[in-house]
């Protein structure tokens, strides 16, 4: 896997916003993060679940929620142990839900964030069909919501290890947006579990270059390395 | 002013709910031992809003008969391997939360609430597994707007780790304000810290945003380093290699 591909990648998404915020277990969505605040000349503001450095608020854990819930948050990100073709993620555990087979930490914050926050940038870098199934066994947090409920958030792309996906909201399914190198068309259905739409011709997701590479490397040593020390030392191998 | 660790953890009786805070917020192991060495039983812990290898030592003794959590994990050392465990095999009461509805319920109990709503959480099977969890309509809208309403935590004790107390008893968290949070809501507060300082917090202006009054604090008990593995901001940093021992199945302490 190209981490500086997915980092640069989720720059990209994130493209110009006011305010984004990463989560837990979320170092890749940082150094993106980190990449897209350098990319706006430092305008972008950035918090970062965990760290010190990257964290402007004083009001204690609950201020990233509050804020979420009135708007002060543009782009979030989740991930999922399964996401479905309608974007509902899982978090929780594979099998009955009384009994598991497999059990992970929790659904975190993404009940509440996946609904609130506009712009949801979905995280799953093992891309094949165990990851990305047709329906999850558990949905942490839905995809969509029927149109009484109060939900100005929702999922804005889906990157994993193969590919880029957009979210269509109006068609409730995704649409691959590009392939990273290696990957085409047919390699990208054969590995994914749920029906998606597809463009005539599939574009090649960008690559850094060296130049590139080396900043990345910078941010993940300077920034990231604070919260996910464990990352910094293996990205920097 | 202080008392040992055995004394504070003595205040913490068999069955009661237990308020303890995230990693990265200062979280009180060394007292976390000395309840294990207690013997302390059927604690229903509440983390606020996750937790780690606090609640992965009490439910690898058999201390725990209820978790209710947004995630239980060793972050970036791996599952926390007594809770997926017991998950797994059903020995524990498993009340499966989410972050911001753990702090809104503490938040409930601050006020002296019953209950509180919440947005979000509508669709989640989260709260389809949790029937406390009530939705009703707006009452202020005239138009459907469904909402979920949470009863608020008010927790037996809050329990966690500071740098720093001062001679009053008043405890400084610094920007870690969800510790005030837990310590507003809960009927007793138990913390650990660093040291007493022969200051008085309240004297300096630059302090006082981040002081938990001693209202709030029943009693301390000096622990340094008592947050080890984990680490408290300005103090010292988490210990990497010892979490990652315990992440490979090292259940106990002892073997860390």
């Amino acid at each position: 896997m190209d981490a500086a591909l997915l980092i640069n990648a989720i720059a990209e998404l994130i493209g110009e916003a006011g305010h984004v915020a990463t989560g837990a277990l979320s170092p890749i969505p940082m150094a993106a993060s980190m990449l897209a605040r350098r990319r706006s000349g430092g305008k972008m503001r950035v918090t970062v679940l965990g760290s010190r450095r990257n964290s402007r608020f004083t009001g204690g854990a609950k201020e990233l929620f509050d804020s979420a819930a009135q708007g002060r948050i543009d782009v979030f990100f989740l991930s999922g142990a399964q996401i479905d073709g309608e974007a509902n993620i899982n978090l929780l555990s594979i099998g009955d839900y009384e009994k598991p087979k497999v059990r992970f930490s929790g659904s975190f914050g993404s009940p509440y964030l996946y609904m609130l926050v506009p712009r949801v940038i979905l995280f799953r870098p093992e891309h094949d069909r165990r990851a990305l199934v047709p329906k999850v066994d558990f949905i942490s947090a839905p995809g969509w919501s029927e149109p009484e409920v109060y939900r100005p958030g929702g999922p804005a792309a889906l990157v994993t290890g193969k590919c880029l996906f957009d979210w269509r909201k109006d068609e409730r399914r995704f649409a691959l947006r590009s392939a990273h190198p290696g990957e085409d068309a047919a390699s990208i259905r054969a590995a994914t579990g749920f029906d998606y739409a597809e463009p005539a011709t599939v574009p090649t997701t960008p690559v850094p270059d060296a130049a590139l590479r080396e900043e990345i490397r910078d941010l993940v040593r300077s920034e990231v390395a604070e919260v996910y020390p464990r990352f910094a030392e293996e990205f920097a191998v | 002013m202080t008392e040992s660790l055995q004394e504070l953890v003595a205040r913490i009786p068999d069955g009661a709910m237990l308020v303890v805070p995230p990693d990265y917020s200062g979280v009180a192991i060394a007292a976390t031992r000395a309840l294990l060495e207690r013997g302390v039983r059927d604690l229903h812990v509440v983390a606020s809003p996750s937790s780690g290898i606090q609640s992965d030592l009490l439910i690898a003794a058999g201390c725990v008969r209820t978790m209710e959590a947004a995630a239980v994990t060793l972050g970036e050392f791996g599952v926390a391997p007594a809770f997926n465990a017991a998950v797994r095999a059903g020995s524990i009461r498993m009340l499966d939360s989410t972050c911001p509805a753990l702090h809104a319920a503490l938040n409930a109990a601050e006020k002296g609430l019953p209950f509180i709503p919440l947005r979000g959480l509508i669709g989640s099977d989260v709260l389809r597994h949790r029937p406390d969890w009530k939705t009703i309509q707006n009452p202020f809208s005239d138009t459907p707007d469904p909402i979920v309403l949470l009863p608020a935590i008010r927790p037996d004790i809050a329990l966690f780790h500071a740098a720093a107390a001062d001679r009053e008893g008043n405890v400084w968290v610094g920007r870690r304000l969800e510790l005030s949070v837990m310590a507003h809501a809960a009927r007793q507060t138990l913390v650990t810290v660093e040291r007493v300082l022969d200051t008085c917090f309240f004297d300096r202006e630059e302090l006082v945003p981040g002081v938990l009054p001693s209202l709030y604090v029943t009693a301390i008990a000096v622990a340094e380093r008592g947050a080890w593995p984990l680490g408290i901001d300005e103090e010292y940093e988490p210990d990497a290699e010892a979490q990652a021992r315990y992440a490979k199945g090292a259940l106990f302490m002892e073997t860390v």
